[in-house]
């Protein structure tokens, strides 16, 4: 539960809502996090859990990080984390 | 208005160390990026770059001047040399008075910046090398070219990104289209392949890991570059009357900012300056026959540029040919325009265009033709050169074919 609650804690903070605002199955438009937006919040989640996210910001869709929407980001950082040495 | 002519041009960069070189590095469509070598490459996640290769400072500069000169300044005065050697000019008298040097940079001396960051934070060290501040400065380069040619008119650096060359080549242009000067050295130089200028440009996740294929439906991002490129701009009159050989000449510029966003495109803003090129030029849209692109290799530059292009000409969209030298000599960031000019000048002088190389699959975004993968020969009288930089600050020049 706590990659959960700091992965909505830092997109929360992004879109500048309080964490309850933010549901699983809300996508980044839905929370009006744009291009900019997910670039900074993939580095703070980087930074919170001392992983690498692989993510091209010219092919999102490509990249190897579901970030599709809340869930599939919490996922994708519950996965990198448990594959973390 | 007075017209202006470009009679010297010199250049340094990852596809060779001077004019001839590039040329012909450009007209057998080779590519200059490579595996990147520099201190601790292996913290970076971005390991390739478009690096001037082979290159020794103590080849061409003593140790006083090394002292003085960062490597974005070394580049410049290699780059200028050629170009003031072409040219036949030398600065006297009123001459020297009234030219003057107008540059681009981005991120001025980076490899002082970070070495010396480097001794003080990593080594603890609480000394530096006197000459830290006047090595660094983004207008070294500019003040040392005005000090080994004697040019004492007007002299600045320009600091606009990506399009800072242009936006200089742009002020050397007005200024002797006025009047205000009879020659200015201009163009611009970057020296970013240091492990803090890749790094921060890795964190902004645009980078490639594996090669810049611009408008190819498969890039995946910039790569970075380095270098200079440095040219003599004349007044047409001024260069007639000595019998100066003319490389081409400079017809029309125009800026613009998007206003809106700090690091994506826009469609209108790029095409204001494209539109606003041709206007300050005089010519109609159907004379243009070749636009060397911004072409980052990044998926929003080249489907937005484009988009601004085909806006900008109609139809005439389909006829023209617009390719990307990055895709060679790696994104030069500040001085990148410098060296792109050089490709205009090859296709209006030579009448060959450079291509857009790693072309591989067609994007029907980017439905233009891009030159793929091999150079062409072609009559053009009327080139553009687009820059489009971070911030949203554009910068277009036009450029015809030597009176």
């Amino acid at each position: 539960m706590e990659i959960r609650e700091k992965v909505i804690e830092i997109i929360a903070e992004q879109a500048v809502l309080e964490p309850s605002d933010v549901k699983m199955d809300h996508t980044l438009e839905d929370l009006g996090i744009d291009s900019l937006g997910l670039v900074e919040s993939i580095f703070a989640i980087e930074e919170a859990f001392d992983i690498s996210v692989p993510f091209n910001a010219n092919d999102p869709s490509e990249s190897d990080f579901d970030i599709s929407s809340v869930s599939a980001i919490i996922d994708a950082v519950s996965k990198l984390v448990s594959e973390k040495v | 208005m007075r017209r202006v002519v470009i009679t010297g041009a010199g250049t340094i960069n990852a596809l060779g160390h001077d004019v001839a070189q590039t040329f012909e590095a450009m007209r057998e469509g080779r590519c200059g990026i490579g595996p990147l070598e520099i201190p601790d490459v292996d913290r970076l996640m971005v390991k390739i770059a478009g690096q001037v290769r082979n290159y020794d400072e103590h080849a061409h500069f003593n140790r006083q001047q090394i002292a003085l000169y960062d490597r974005f300044t070394q580049f410049t005065l290699l780059a200028a040399r050629q170009a003031v050697a072409q040219s036949g000019l030398e600065f006297h008298g009123e001459l020297a008075d009234r030219s003057g040097v107008v540059l681009g940079t981005s991120g001025g001396g980076l490899t002082t910046q970070d070495e010396n960051y480097r001794v003080v934070y990593e080594e603890g060290k609480n000394r530096v090398h006197p000459f830290i501040v006047p090595k660094l400065m983004n207008n070294a380069a500019t003040s040392h070219l005005s000090i080994e040619f004697n040019l004492r008119g007007p002299s600045f650096t320009v600091a606009t990104a990506c399009a800072s060359s242009n936006h200089a080549m742009g002020q050397a242009f007005q200024m002797i289209r006025s009047g205000m000067a009879p020659v200015m050295l201009t163009g611009g130089s970057e020296s970013m392949l240091v492990f803090g200028g890749v790094k921060a440009w890795e964190g902004l996740r645009v980078m490639s890991k594996d090669g810049c294929r611009p408008f190819s439906a498969n890039r995946n991002g910039m790569v970075q570059g380095e270098g200079a490129g440095v040219f003599v701009f004349e007044d047409y009159e001024h260069a007639r009357k000595r019998g100066a050989t003319i490389l081409a000449e400079v017809i029309g510029f125009a800026m613009s900012s998007d206003a809106s966003d700090i690091v994506m495109p826009s469609k209108q803003g790029a095409g204001r300056a494209i539109t606003g090129a041709m206007r300050d030029a005089r010519i109609d849209k159907s004379e243009v026959g070749y636009i060397n692109a911004h072409g980052t290799g990044t998926a929003a530059n080249d489907k937005t540029e484009s988009a601004a292009v085909a806006d900008a000409f109609g139809p005439h969209a389909d006829k023209l040919m617009m390719s990307s030298t990055k895709s060679m000599h790696g994104h030069l960031i500040g001085g990148t325009g410098a060296v792109e000019l050089l490709a205009c000048i090859m296709a209006l002088k030579d009448g060959i265009i450079a291509p857009t190389i790693n072309y591989e699959e067609p994007d029907p975004e980017c439905a233009l033709d891009v030159v793929p993968n091999e150079a062409r020969e072609a009559n053009v009288d009327v080139v553009l050169t687009n820059a489009f930089a971070f911030g949203g600050l554009n910068a277009v020049l036009a450029l015809r074919k030597a009176p």
